[in-house]
């Protein structure tokens, strides 16, 4: 009989704590990552770069989490108020301390003396790069290589749902010819790597989780109008929905509207980016070769740069 | 009120919610029934707002089937659905 798709998931992720490849932190998709991931995690981190090398791509890095401004001009709040999370601090003085202190001593929960700070958890490590780009772009558009912290509120015993995790992107803000030559042209190169590594990939069109009514529409429009692709692989067997581990979107004008960018001849900019999933990528691997990093092909440890 | 009547005044609330939500880039007074929205700015997340205002307005809920791209492409493909919304209730 085969097994649920949840027994399955909570199989794989047993296998990775006993082989000690992950180690809980008392939330669920909360994670510490060991050495061996880290190898393996480096290694195909390095590869991204290497394949889309040939964009000579200006590379940011970001602070995991962004001004509520920024976060405003996105509409992800609109879009995903489920996996939103807010950061809150403590502002008051020594008598709003001592009944912080005073619920604490009691076993209370203690956050409600916090107070909103106005900065988010990044959840889509490319939102910051258009809040650069306001104005008017050079001729060609530009290409960004950002890498950073991405936080989603959507706790799970699916290793592969984690809350925080790393997304390294290759975007481009442009024209919409140009957006679109940059998706498609590097979808072939992104499956080509992830294949090289040993794993079954398919590349299909895809939606985002949009939040409640109006999310159904929004899903649908992406998927109508074959906005968004990922790239998939049967992480749980083939009985099961293979999973989610890279994707290659196309974001119309809604970050050039948002943002406020022109392209070089004034019209609104278009952008797309390549989105590659790293832990997921990373544990799609475990998943594929084993726990036992040393018994994996020889070929896929060699090209992780994981041989010695 | 006729039907000729009534689907004026719905047009009129359409294309007030247009001005509001819309984020078109020319005034939704002057936007024709059969335009196509998408042409003149309008975007699938701006859609969703407009949806949420005319379901306001209208005091409908418009049916999964409905909530597509090409219900919100035009005044007048809005004001079918807003009818036939309202016809199913």
């Amino acid at each position: 009989m085969t097994a649920s798709i949840e027994e399955a998931r909570r199989g794989f992720r047993e296998r990775l704590l006993e082989a000690g490849v992950l180690v809980v932190l008392g939330e669920p998709g909360l994670y510490a990552k060991s050495g061996v991931f880290e190898r393996v995690y480096r290694g195909v981190d390095a590869l991204t770069e290497t394949t889309l090398a040939h964009l000579g791509a200006e590379v940011l890095r970001f602070p995991p989490v962004e001004p509520l401004a920024l976060f405003e001009k996105t509409d992800y709040i609109a879009s995903f108020p489920q996996l939103t999370a807010s950061l809150s601090v403590f502002t008051g003085g020594d008598l709003e301390h001592a009944e912080l202190l005073t619920a604490r001593a009691e076993g209370e929960r203690w956050e409600r003396f916090l107070e909103p700070a106005g900065v988010l958890m990044s959840p889509a490590v490319c939102h910051p790069v258009y809040a650069l780009l306001t104005g008017t772009l050079p001729a060609g558009g530009r290409n960004f290589d950002v890498l950073g912290d991405s936080f989603r509120r959507e706790p799970s015993e699916d290793p592969m749902r984690m809350q925080a995790f790393h997304m390294h992107e290759y975007v481009h803000v442009g024209t919409a010819v140009s957006a679109l030559a940059h998706r498609d042209e590097g979808a072939p190169l992104m499956h080509a790597l992830l294949e090289s590594l040993g794993l079954e990939i398919d590349y299909v069109p895809a939606n985002d989780p949009f939040f409640g009514r109006a999310g159904r529409m929004l899903a649908k429009n992406q998927i109508t109008q074959s906005l968004k692709y990922e790239f998939v692989t049967p992480v749980y067997g083939d009985a099961h929905d293979p999973t989610a581990i890279s994707s290659a979107n196309y974001h119309e004008t809604h970050f050039g509207q948002a943002f406020d960018i022109r392209d070089a001849d004034g019209e609104v900019a278009n952008s797309s980016c390549l989105a590659f999933g790293l832990e997921r990528i990373t544990l799609a691997l475990f998943a594929r070769h084993g726990t036992d990093l040393g018994s994996w092909p020889a070929g896929v440890r060699a090209r992780l740069g994981a041989d010695a | 009120m006729t039907g000729a009547a009534a689907r004026e005044a719905d047009i009129a609330a359409i294309r007030d919610a247009l001005g509001r939500f819309g984020r078109l880039s020319v005034s939704a007074g002057s936007v024709a029934p059969e335009t196509d929205l998408y042409g003149v700015g309008f975007t699938s997340h701006a859609a969703v707002n407009v949806m949420l205002a005319l379901e306001d307005a209208f005091d409908i809920e418009f049916p999964d089937e409905l909530l597509t791209r090409a219900t919100f492409g035009s005044i007048a493909a809005l004001a079918d659905a807003v009818s036939r919304t309202r016809a199913a209730a």
